[in-house]
């Protein structure tokens, strides 16, 4: 007879695992990457490609220097990175801009905390805002002008006309700001729900589809990869809050259905808030997580400086997270009265 | 239908073995009959090397209040009072009996009747499922009596018949509810006789259909008997999740389940005073399941107690060459056998063999905070917090984020994505700061 396993119980475990549920959350970013490829073709293809192996290998880089031990980009969760800086970034986004990307990503916000599990803030959006504060022009559309070098393959897209390649959001704080009434700004074909629904054109490579976005997030919820609260409190506040805004005054404030179509709300609600390592464990902290990230995310769009307040408020959410922590789950029951 | 409401996991059900009829398993020929067959002090013998005894003959008399009698399950001679090695490999006092025939003693009635009223009154119940060493057969093996004389601060209203089964692969209670229908509810009727209630429920899983409908057919004759049909969903055989599945109650923390109310008993235990009171049989069998996907066969069987697991094992083809390990138990929570010699207990539920890519434990990585754990816990825990704080032997934390909760289900190891042992550290954890709690002087 063979030697025989004596370790305590349980002695068999579940279907979960890291990989699987790294290759889940890909598989629920694929019809973003999709509609991006089928709009852009070849530069989306290069965004996303320089952004994955960019990614996997940096990991990869510092775990042999810098750690010991087995390499952990099996786990999949660089790749992950990968895809998520990708659709963070515009289609026409340089390879050494993806670069600076997935080295702030990997490098500085995920590996110098020591890898997957001990970050404070989402990856993707740290080197999202930093390259929107270095780099405000090639990462916003309002000044939207692809570069006519820095691709290792395909062309720049074809560059549409400054106006219509602005985002939404961008364009009507422009407009608003010149003092034209929203109704108004309201009849721009680039502003319609249909566009923004199946396909939009400017923003970031995952804006582009609601519809897609949507998808993903589904196959997420069937997979019992993530619980929905997260994303659900994120954008019923928005909508609550920026739809009150809206009450109060149709002619200065965007419509709630706008708030929620666009700026990235949905790319940032289903898959960069949801991250497991950077949101809190138990139900009620991610309800207040959510609902923080909506009330700041439409402080910024309102009042601040950028026309886009969800990468912002999930990172400034993400710095609360230790402290959400705290708040305990429901206990089974309460403790018994001494007699 | 009705469940427990926090946590969980569903492992995969693997109910091979619930087609086989129960078998009474060959004698063999010698039996090593522990003293330490329940929770609580080991019984003490009182036969001596040389003696004759008969089935059923007292051997060892209980030691205190939490204790319980031993009989003798053969008839022939006893060899020797020596320490035998249990399933872990630990030794404990047992004694040791040479079998000739099978001669049981004359005081049992031994008919296959079905004896349905019931004599004896409340007082006499309690003591004659004291004198025949019931005990718990779900897996703590608690003397019976012992739950039956709650503490005066507390007034039951029901019993529970836990026929849940939530542990994949075990059929020995369902094959009992299916074989022994009446014996089981007149077994719950003296339950409720026992503790002046007039309420019964039987919660059994959604899986067992058969058994649900049989049973609630039958029940119709026994007044207060009523079948609950149950979720799928395991801990619900847990007793502090199926009293709140059943009557939606929940046990204090650090408190007793009589403190809802309810008094739960497994199937097993309410067959085993079925027989003990009906039959004036004492308990020196037990019902048990042989299986696994590997197995060489799928059977249930009756055992004499003190019957080696490996002389069982032979009986069923050998080992299999695939099985990596081999647990006794449930797979959930049953306990892996080092030592294939052990004698069966009372409590012996089944030996399970499952294959290394069942069973073998991957590499843990790091934790990804992803709180599926922390989902999973059914007493509301945050096992990744335990086990961390377990790992750096934070006693306090560890208390005061309620580790003593634990009821060691194994829900949080069997979700972790990176498979952290989480259960390792917090049984470990949770047995410190149980002492730490315990050694303090009581206010
Ligand atoms: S073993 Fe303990 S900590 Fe783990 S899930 Fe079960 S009760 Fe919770
Ligand atoms: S299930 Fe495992 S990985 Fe997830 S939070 Fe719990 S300990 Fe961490």
């Amino acid at each position: 007879m063979n030697k025989l396993i004596v370790s305590p119980s349980p002695h068999v475990h579940g279907k979960d695992n890291t990989r699987r549920l790294m290759g889940d959350v890909i598989i629920a970013l694929l019809p973003a990457v999709l509609v991006s490829i089928y709009f852009f073709g070849l530069s989306a293809i290069h965004l996303v490609a320089v952004s994955v192996v960019a990614c996997v290998a940096i990991e990869y880089l510092i775990q042999k220097l810098f750690f010991k031990g087995k390499s952990t980009i099996g786990d999949l969760s660089a790749i992950v990175t990968g895809v998520l800086l990708a659709l963070n970034l515009p289609v026409c986004s340089p390879w050494w801009l993806i670069l600076i990307g997935a080295v702030v990503a990997i490098g500085i916000a995920k590996m110098t905390f020591g890898g997957l599990g001990q970050n404070l803030f989402n990856p993707a959006l740290v080197a999202r805002v930093v390259l929107l504060v270095s780099f405000p022009i090639l990462m916003t559309g309002s000044a939207f002008h692809a570069p006519e070098s820095g691709y290792l393959f395909g062309n720049a897209p074809e560059v549409v006309d400054a106006t219509s390649g602005a985002t939404p959001l961008a364009l009507v704080k422009e407009q608003l700001a010149k003092g034209v009434a929203m109704d108004e700004i309201m009849k721009d074909p680039n502003l319609s729900y249909s566009q923004m629904l199946f396909a939009r054109m400017g923003g970031s490579a995952g804006e582009l589809s609601a519809i897609a976005l949507l998808l993903g997030f589904i196959y997420l919820l069937v997979r019992r990869v993530i619980k929905p609260y997260i994303s659900l409190s994120i954008l019923i506040t928005v909508f609550v809050f920026s739809g009150l805004l809206y009450l109060g005054n149709p002619a200065k404030f965007v419509d709630p259905v706008f708030n929620l179509l666009t700026g990235g709300l949905l790319l940032g609600a289903f898959f960069m808030a949801t991250d497991y390592v950077t949101s809190p464990m138990t139900t009620k902290g991610q309800i207040i997580f959510g609902v923080g990230i909506g009330v700041i995310t439409v402080l910024i769009r309102t009042f601040g400086a950028y026309p886009e307040g969800v990468s912002f408020a999930i990172l400034i959410m993400n710095s609360t997270v230790p402290l959400l922590n705290k708040i305990q789950p429901k206990r089974f029951a309460k403790e018994a009265q001494k007699k | 239908m009705r469940t427990f409401k926090m946590g969980g996991v569903h492992p995969a059900d693997k109910k091979i073995s619930k087609d086989a009829a129960i078998e009474k398993l060959p004698i063999p020929k010698t039996v090593y009959i522990s003293m330490g067959q329940h929770l609580g002090a080991p019984a003490e013998p009182c036969v001596a090397p040389g003696d004759k005894v008969k089935v059923g003959q007292l051997i060892a008399n209980a030691t205190g209040f939490v204790s319980a009698p031993v009989h003798s399950s053969v008839s022939g001679t006893v060899k020797s009072i020596e320490m035998v090695k249990d399933l872990a490999g630990k030794p404990g006092k047992a004694v040791v009996i040479d079998v000739e025939g099978d001669e049981w003693v004359d005081t049992i009635d031994r008919s296959e009747t079905v004896v349905k009223e019931i004599t004896l009154d409340k007082k006499q119940i309690v003591e004659r499922i004291k004198e025949c060493g019931v005990v718990g057969l779900g897996g703590a093996t608690f003397p019976t009596n012992v739950k039956l004389s709650p503490p005066p601060t507390a007034t039951p209203t029901c019993v529970i018949i836990n026929g849940a089964e939530c542990e994949p692969y075990l059929t020995s209670d369902y094959r009992v509810m299916i074989e022994k229908p009446d014996q089981l509810l007149i077994g719950g009727t003296i339950l409720m006789k026992a503790l002046g209630v007039d309420k019964c429920y039987i919660g059994i899983e959604e899986n067992k259909p058969e058994a649900i409908k049989l049973l609630t057919e039958k029940a119709k004759e026994y007044p207060g008997v009523e079948v609950v049909k149950l979720k799928k969903k395991y801990p619900q055989g847990g007793e502090k999740q199926l009293i709140d599945a059943v009557i939606g109650k929940k046990v204090p923390s650090m408190g007793l389940p009589v403190d809802t109310g309810a008094v739960v008993q497994n199937v097993g235990t309410a067959f085993a005073v079925y027989e003990a009171v009906q039959k004036n049989k004492p308990l020196f069998e037990g019902i048990m399941t042989v299986t696994g996907d590997c197995s060489k066969e799928q059977r249930n069987f009756v055992h004499r107690v003190g019957t080696p697991l490996s002389f069982i094992m032979e009986h069923c083809g050998g080992v299999p060459e695939d099985a990596a390990k081999i647990i006794s138990g449930g797979p959930m929570m049953g306990k892996a056998i080092v030592n294939i010699d052990a004698p069966t207990l009372k409590g012996t539920s089944s030996i399970l063999y499952l294959t290394e890519a069942q069973t073998k434990r991957k590499p843990e990585s790091n934790c990804i905070r992803c709180g599926k754990c922390v989902g999973a816990c059914p007493m509301g825990l945050e096992p990744y917090l335990l086990n961390k704080l377990g790992r750096n032997n934070m006693f306090d934390e560890l208390e005061a984020h309620k580790v003593y909760d634990c009821i060691e289900c194994g829900c949080c190891s069997f979700s972790c994505p990176a498979y952290i042992p989480l259960l390792d550290t917090i049984r470990q954890s949770k047995a410190a700061v149980m002492k730490i709690m315990k050694s303090r002087p009581k206010k």
